[in-house]
């Protein structure tokens, strides 16, 4: 299949994401069938009320979270934006858009070190700074979905170890395979049809990162065989954690 | 997933692609009839334009089809060719992954009271090496496509989870042979386009035979 060209197919592509970002009349269409409240988002409840919220919702499997406090109030704003729902219930759809841009932002951050470090050249380079152009546009779009839902996820602060070619494909390796993983684990808690389509195409946006990185280290494209393991929300931050500042 | 979402007249009236969800799913819902026999999509056809409610069966059946299609992809043209030990490792091991994803459609929709469609007769034009991998781009491309669009509208939350474990293969495996044949990664760019029913059979179509 050929590359598209930007502008036409970027409007195409984005599809039901734009149509929920700058759509008004969809929007409220879209919120009013789904009931949710406005500017029902994140309370400032930290990293030990987010396991809590995870441990007890139905979206998270049984592994158990380490429990502790956060080490700044950054950290504990971020991993709170990756839960954002009240303990007991159901992740809402602007906590599961904000977990992602969460993710999201993370990975645009660590693409734009490893652009910067001088480590890569060639194809590689080539390659690694489209991976992390197509996060960015993860980002704005997921920004402009959670914008119109409520308030979206602040910007955490990333801290990636960024040492070696061989350290740094090994570690974009790890966070594409958990995003893949991430989002197939909260596809069945969505509940707007629409923004499941949008989580739908970058989900399998990641698992293309996923599996190229893997061939660079040369293992499987598909290490989990023909069948893609979701992880739940207290999963993926027990993996994150150690990368947000 | 709420049922009287799905049922709600606004819903129906939302937009999807520029046609209304309603006729949408109706579309999918004839298309997939054209290729099993129309008494299979019958009864659905009606309750799509009462609930704007596709059949789950009907949709885990056109993703066999895709299935079957790919196994034998793989299987058959993936040994009549000559394949370089990359080419043949991956064909291989895809072929494999297909096979159970085949296994898994089918134990699915036995469990939900369907009949899984039957394996059709394909035809695939390759000759070598370069086509079969050109043609192996375009099928997983396709497949991960077909499950994006049909994503939406998949009723029971399992049978998402399924689909949504098996597109992230079909993914993987359209990264892979990009790589192979030095084809875009990711050819719609940061988002992957969901295809319609008629928009995976404009491809997958003229492969099948019977």
């Amino acid at each position: 299949m050929p590359e598209p060209t930007t502008t036409e197919s970027d409007r195409r592509e984005v599809g039901a994401v734009e149509t929920l970002a700058r759509d008004d009349v969809e929007r409220k269409k879209f919120l009013r069938m789904t009931g949710r409240k406005i500017g029902a988002g994140a309370a400032g409840a930290g990293l030990a009320a987010f396991i809590a919220a995870c441990g007890s919702s139905k979206s998270s499997s049984s592994s158990p979270s380490a429990a502790g406090a956060s080490s700044t109030p950054a950290a504990g704003a971020a991993t709170t934006s990756m839960a954002g729902s009240s303990a007991g219930t159901d992740p809402s759809d602007l906590s599961i858009v904000n977990y992602a841009l969460t993710l999201e932002y993370l990975e645009s951050q660590f693409y734009a070190k490893v652009a910067k470090s001088g480590l890569f050249d060639g194809k590689t380079l080539s390659v690694l700074k489209s991976f992390g152009a197509q996060e960015a546009e993860h980002v704005t779009a997921l920004h402009k979905v959670a914008s119109g839902l409520g308030t979206p996820a602040t910007e955490p602060v990333g801290k990636f170890p960024i040492h070696s070619a061989a350290q740094v494909t090994a570690l974009a390796g790890t966070v594409e395979n958990l995003g893949a993983a991430a989002y197939l684990g909260q596809a069945g808690n969505i509940k707007s049809k629409e923004i499941l389509a949008a989580a739908l195409a970058i989900h399998t946006i990641e698992a293309r990162h996923a599996a190229t990185l893997n061939t660079l280290l040369k293992k499987s494209p598909t290490p989990q065989g023909p069948f893609a393991k979701p992880m739940s929300m207290a999963q993926v931050l027990a993996v994150v954690k150690p990368f947000i500042a | 997933m709420n049922r009287s979402d799905i049922a709600s007249p606004e819903l129906g009236a939302v937009e999807v692609h520029g046609i209304s969800r309603a006729s949408f799913i109706l579309r999918g819902a004839v298309a997939a009839g054209a290729v099993y026999g129309a008494g299979a999509v019958g009864p659905y056809v009606s309750s799509a334009l009462a609930q704007s409610a596709s059949s789950d069966v009907d949709i885990l059946n056109f993703a066999l089809t895709l299935e079957y299609l790919e196994t034998d992809f793989y299987n058959a043209k993936g040994t009549a060719v000559a394949l370089s030990a990359e080419a043949k490792t991956l064909a291989r091991s895809f072929g494999d992954e297909e096979a159970e994803h085949v296994a898994a459609l089918t134990k699915a929709i036995t469990a939900a009271g369907g009949k899984p469609v039957a394996k059709p007769k394909f035809a695939f034009p390759v000759t070598d090496q370069a086509s079969f991998l050109k043609l192996a781009y375009v099928l997983e491309n396709t497949g991960v496509g077909a499950y994006n669009g049909a994503g939406p509208s998949i009723m029971d939350k399992q049978y998402l989870a399924v689909a949504g474990s098996i597109v992230q293969v079909e993914a993987r495996h359209a990264a892979a042979i990009a790589l192979l044949v030095d084809q875009p990664i990711a050819p719609n760019g940061a988002f992957d386009k969901p295809l319609t029913k008629a928009q995976v059979l404009a491809k997958a179509g003229p492969l099948i035979k019977s």
